[in-house]
């Protein structure tokens, strides 16, 4: 039905983001595909070297997930800003990934651990890290009729540290920036993963700050500063009462703190 | 509280207690009844095509597919309801000079701002009308939209109506004393500060919702409605849709939340009713959240120039403001837009003693939803003024904002006053109230806290107001100047063969605890358990005829006729009671539903004496007339308003990074006169402080230049939610009002009346050391740091 | 329009019913079953108030669609003076005064079933964050962290 291009179709996955939109008549599908009845999405296992978690899994069973706990403790960090419990309850991580909202932890998330995204279509399967999945606003790399099947995410191992900070006017809102931060280790600095949300059209990574930050120790004043100097002003947004501008502030802050947060 | 004993103080009362809420018992089980619960049969429902532009022509619509589409009853433009409705005008004939041209329910020709209803389809369910409305075709000519209401006082402005020379629809001015000469002392230092106020609205949970039916063998219509002043909606639609007023029915049962945004004449509505007249089937119509947020009336959006002097005593020694606001293309009937401006003007300045008092209020036209009365009318924008201003000048000459508080407010001891304004103030306590606040906030413990933290990089402030709330109004509100609003309520009490008393009255019950506060005041003064009193409310045909609920009158008006009709039936049970047994009524009293002699020894139980009346009348002696109901109403003499007072503190962090603020902790000191209900004035005080929150740091209704809303979604309009609110610690001061026995004022607004003036002042507080200060609401995070970059 | 034949079983009762494939449980709830207890306030997951459980679980009923809960059990506020938490909630938002004009209430009472069958504490804070997806106008919040943290000491005693 996905693959039938003749008729607007549109996969239901939990519904948090997508039933807002057909109730506002934003979105209007002439065939919704309710893919909450396929039980083979609800897997969180471990595969080898990575989490391996099925699209329909819900943002509630991740925060029950002992496997998330020790193996993505990134994730765990960022799921309780998620909205609140009872859409956790009924949204999902692939329909977070499919809908692509630059303001989304998940993301973010997934980005900033190098975590792969597994579609599907009837012609097969295929790998698309999230590196290059989130394109732009509600943009991403999955071609007409395909969906996302699943998510790997590689372990965290013991050295591993992880940062996490939102600044949101209300508890469970959607940020006004956001960060998700990953390292192999913090002092010093190696394989700093910086990964912004809620900023720019997309997850934004950080490049400029991780590299100003690695080899660094992660409470180095000197080079925390420079991180946040570098961050790219021309790729902050503005919308209703937040401008680029405060958003950079903002996005700056966040780092300090997420960083600083690692520390400890 | 002072004197003797009054008859309420004595033990063993209801008024005073906390009595529980019968309805909220109702209210948890789901068995509320909201206007949308009703199903009639063959009842339809109405959709509208709203305008999307601010202000155009409408060139042509195009309704053909959609009248066509399945399930379509009926299609309606301007052209098909509005001949059959008598245009309305909001104005007041004593707000000298207000000006608003004539209104109908739907456009014609012309929009004049975005969310004015174009076309209205009825169909077999909402969907089906939501789906029609999706085939109309509008075609419009934008025309040049005057947002702000400074574009619309600009005199090449184009003009929003024809007939109109400009957009201005009302000046008021004041000028007590010489202000000028004051200003310009030696001795006197001045501040001045220019204050933005942004729009807000109500966000009633439950939205706006009506379902009409017409009969039209009698030609009689009931308005099934939710909102707060029944015989106002009949009054309006029998007068401007041509029916007897005995004719329309009114009918309130439940209603999910008001505030002042459930008590206008709303287009849609209107069109609802003439739709159900023109079909002779009951139609529904309840706003979704987009409808609400474009069309229930917003309110504050006021930029205010301010300026206070005080001299070197810190003593006040005059005031000045000029307040400026856009109202939308009309101004609302049948309150007026230009009510907040007056209310503005009137009580800015009203705790303090204060000799020259000059404003200036402009009201204005423009191309934005209309403005109109939401809870606490005036009061935050009047008292954030005033109070900031006071607390910066008292930064300016180096003096405590509680001490320059004490040497300002007018004495407990001075009433009754007259302000600068010709307000009437009396018993009032401002003095008691603010010691009381600064010992129940631990004020000197609180600011060495402050002083520890500053040096530790942590912004933390402290503010305070003192301040007054209109309440329990007298026909110099609105009567007087020619709306059909009573200022009076009326209460029937009737007793029944089984010894119960029902109480009927028409102040209406939106969850503030109405019914339960009426069974109070009744149970006591007749003298039964409150358990045998039952409470009804909200339909024309069965109530007498009174006001509603506005303007935190429902206690002090309502409860008053409860009370004088208790009190009358009282006497009239007493006398059967007395021909009964063979005594006089003076040696007989009520209690606990049996009738007593003077020694206290039971005579006769109610449910007796009304058997014998309703039942046996041939026991009751010949010549006795026994009436087992009373009415009485009431309303306010002598003083155009009951004021109320308070004091309330603020303490809150702001993140100096962020711009993010936290309210760590509020106070409220509240003399609303008489307490009925402890809980339930408390919890109106703490549902209005969270509302003034909101409107200090949270809410406010955006729009782009072009006068397109930009934010009518419940995520992107941010009200308070639990996460960010903290616990408010309260105390009451009683000081009766000497206008009625009962001696209750109103509680509703004062909380949302003066916590944005509070949170303002704490957060310039905490801005202080960095010279840094900000007077726009809401206080966002980029408002902030912008402040702290300026 | 399509209609779909579903099943559900709602606070005890199973009730078969065909449904418009686009109509929201909520609505289906409301309309057709006529338990009107349940409110819509937004109708895009943000006000809380069509907050019901579904297989014991507090879901947006706005946010699903009917055919979507074909075959689950149900409880909206009608039925939760069954579940002895939910009793106890109703009967400390009556003392506490946790609800004015009860449209939100039904909605809150889920979440704070919810809360406390999931061995939330009577923490202030933690009960203000489990329900800051929940919009009340009225009460300002306090008295209904109040109410639902009396319950959770009240369960805590011996």
């Amino acid at each position: 039905m996905i693959a039938d291009d003749t008729q607007t179709c549109q996969p239901l996955a939990g519904g948090q983001s997508l039933m807002p939109m057909l109730n506002l008549r934003v979105a209007q599908p002439e065939v919704l595909v309710d893919l909450n009845r396929i039980a083979a999405l609800s897997f969180i296992e471990i595969q080898n070297d990575v989490v391996h978690i099925g699209a329909m899994v819900r943002y509630t069973a991740l925060m029950h997930s002992p496997l998330i706990d020790k193996h993505v403790p990134l994730l765990a960090m960022a799921l309780p800003y998620i909205a609140h419990q009872a859409v956790r309850n009924r949204g999902t991580i692939g329909g977070s990934v499919a809908l692509a909202d630059p303001a989304a932890e998940m993301p973010a998330v997934l980005k900033a651990l190098a975590a792969t995204i597994v579609v599907v279509s009837a012609h097969g399967q295929r790998e698309i890290p999230a590196e290059a999945f989130f394109l732009g606003i509600y943009e991403t790399a999955l071609d007409e009729g395909e969906l996302v099947h699943s998510i790997k995410i590689p372990l965290a191992t013991s050295g591993h540290r992880f940062g996490f900070y939102e600044l949101a006017r209300r508890h469970g809102d959607y940020a006004m920036a956001g960060v998700a931060v990953s390292a192999q280790s913090i002092n010093p600095c190696t394989e700093l993963s910086i990964v912004f949300f809620g900023v720019a059209d997309q997850p934004l990574r950080a490049v400029d700050a991780q590299a100003v930050l690695e080899g660094c120790a992660i409470s180095d004043n000197a080079a925390l500063t420079a991180a946040q100097q570098s961050l790219p002003a021309e790729l902050m947004l503005g919308d209703t009462g937040v401008s680029a501008d405060t958003r950079l502030q903002l996005a700056r802050v966040a780092l300090k703190r997420a960083l600083l947060s690692m520390a400890d | 509280m002072t004197g003797p004993l009054h008859r309420f103080d004595q033990p063993g009362t209801y008024i005073g207690r906390s009595v529980e809420r019968a309805d909220a018992s109702r209210l948890v089980e789901g068995e509320g009844t909201y206007v949308d619960d009703l199903q009639l049969p063959r009842m339809t429902h109405a959709a509208f095509v709203r305008s999307q532009h601010a202000h155009a022509k409408i060139k042509h619509i195009d309704v053909d597919a959609a009248r066509a589409h399945t399930g379509v009853v009926a299609v309606f433009t301007g052209a098909d309801i509005n001949p059959l409705v008598k245009p309305y005008v909001g104005i007041l004939t004593h707000l000298q000079g207000l000006r608003s041209p004539p209104q109908l329910p739907m456009a014609d020709q012309v929009v004049r701002c975005q969310g004015e209803p174009v076309v209205m389809i009825v169909a077999q369910s909402r969907a089906i009308a939501e789906d029609a409305c999706e085939l109309v075709q509008i075609e419009y000519e934008p025309l040049k939209a005057l947002v702000s209401a400074e574009q619309a006082l600009d005199k090449d402005a184009p003009t929003i109506h024809p007939e109109l020379d400009n957009n201005t629809a009302w000046v008021r001015e004041i000028d007590v004393g010489d202000a000028s000469a004051a200003f310009s002392r030696a001795d006197v230092t001045v501040v001045e500060r220019t204050f933005l106020f942004g729009r807000h609205t109500g966000v009633t949970v439950e939205p706006r919702s009506v379902v009409v039916e017409y009969n039209r063998s009698d030609n009689t219509m009931v308005f099934h409605y939710s909102g707060q002043a029944p015989h106002m909606m009949q009054a309006i639609l029998a007068k401007h849709l041509d029916f007897a007023e005995e004719n329309v029915r009114v009918v309130t049962r439940d209603v999910g939340g008001s505030f002042g945004i459930k008590i206008h004449t709303y287009g849609d509505e209107i069109a609802t009713a003439v739709a159900a007249k023109l079909l002779r089937r009951p139609v529904k119509f309840i706003a979704d959240r987009l409808e609400s947020f474009t069309s229930d009336i917003h309110a504050r959006d006021h930029r205010i120039q301010g300026r206070i002097g005080v001299d070197s005593d810190g003593r006040i020694v005059a005031l000045e403001i000029d307040d400026l606001t856009g109202i939308g293309p009309y101004s609302m009937y049948p309150r007026t837009s230009a009510i907040e401006c007056n209310q503005i003007l009137n009580l800015t300045g009203a705790p303090y003693q204060i000799d020259h008092y000059r404003a200036r209020g402009t009201v204005v036209f423009q191309n934005k939803n209309m403005m109109c009365q939401y809870r606490a009318v005036g009061h935050p924008v009047a008292m954030a003024v005033c109070d900031s201003l006071l607390e910066e000048v008292a930064g300016e000459i180096d003096m405590d904002v509680v001490d320059i508080r004490r040497r300002n407010l007018i004495a407990d001891d001075a009433y009754p006053v007259t302000s600068a304004t010709g307000m009437k103030f009396a018993d009032l306590s401002h003095q008691q109230s603010l010691e009381r606040l600064v010992e129940l906030m631990n004020y000197d413990q609180l600011r060495a806290d402050q002083s520890d933290r500053r040096k530790k990089g942590c912004y933390r402030g402290i503010g305070l107001v003192s301040m007054v709330e209109v309440t329990n109004p007298s026909p110099m509100f609105y009567g007087v100047g020619g709306a059909p609003i009573s200022a009076q309520d009326g209460a029937t009490v009737r007793l029944d063969a089984a010894g119960a008393l029902h109480v009927s009255c028409s102040i209406t019950e939106s969850g503030q605890g109405t019914h339960t506060i009426l069974a109070q005041i009744a149970a006591d003064v007749f003298g039964v358990d409150i358990a045998r009193v039952k409470v009804s409310t909200g339909d024309t045909a069965h109530v007498p005829y009174g006001g509603g609920t506005w303007a935190s009158r429902g206690a002090g008006i309502g409860g008053e006729s409860v009370l004088l009709a208790a009190d009358a039936l009282k006497a009239q049970v007493l006398e059967v009671a007395s021909s009964i047994l063979q005594t006089t009524p003076d040696t007989l009293d009520i209690e606990n539903g049996v009738v007593v002699n003077a020694d206290g020894d039971d005579k006769i139980s109610l449910d007796e004496l009304g058997k014998i009346v309703y039942y046996r009348g041939n026991e009751l002696p010949a010549g006795v007339n026994a009436e087992l109901i009373a009415t009485r109403h009431y309303r306010v003499t002598d003083y155009p308003f009951v004021f109320t007072n308070g004091a309330m503190a603020a303490h809150v962090e702001v993140d100096i990074e962020t711009g993010f603020i936290k309210v760590l902790d509020f106070w409220v000191v509240e003399d609303c006169g008489r307490v009925i209900n402890p809980k339930l004035v408390d919890e109106q005080i703490r549902g209005g402080v969270v509302q003034g929150i909101g409107g200090a740091l949270y809410e406010e209704c955006l729009y782009d230049e072009e006068g397109q809303y930009l934010n009518a979604t419940m995520a992107d309009y941010l009200v308070p939610m639990a996460g960010e609110m903290p616990d408010i610690h309260i105390a009451h001061i009683e000081t009766p009002t000497c206008t009625s026995t009962l001696g209750a004022k109103g509680a509703g607004e004062a909380g949302t009346g003066g916590a944005p003036a509070a949170i303002l002042n704490a957060v310039n507080d905490a801005l202080r050391p960095l010279n840094a200060s900000i007077f726009q609401m809401p206080m966002t995070p980029e408002r902030v740091l912008n402040a702290l970059k300026a | 329009m399509k209609n779909k034949e579903i099943e559900v079983c709602i606070n005890g009762e199973t009730i078969q019913a065909s449904v418009p494939v686009r109509m929201n449980l909520v609505d289906f709830i409301r309309e057709k079953l006529g338990l009107t207890g349940s409110h819509v306030g937004c109708e895009q997951g943000v006000c809380g108030a069509c907050t019901i459980s579904i297989d014991g679980v507090a879901v947006r009923g706005c946010l699903m669609l009917a055919v979507q809960a074909d075959g689950s059990s149900i409880t909206t506020i009608e039925g939760v003076s069954e579940n002895p938490v939910g009793s106890a909630l109703q009967r400390a938002f009556v003392e506490h005064n946790a609800l004015q004009c009860g449209f939100c209430t039904p909605g809150m009472i889920a979440s704070s079933i919810e809360y406390i069958e999931q061995g939330g504490l009577s923490d202030r804070a933690a009960i203000r964050e489990h329900l800051s997806g929940n919009y009340c106008r009225c009460t300002g919040y306090q008295s209904i962290i109040d109410a639902v943290a009396s319950v959770v000491d009240q369960r805590a005693e011996p």
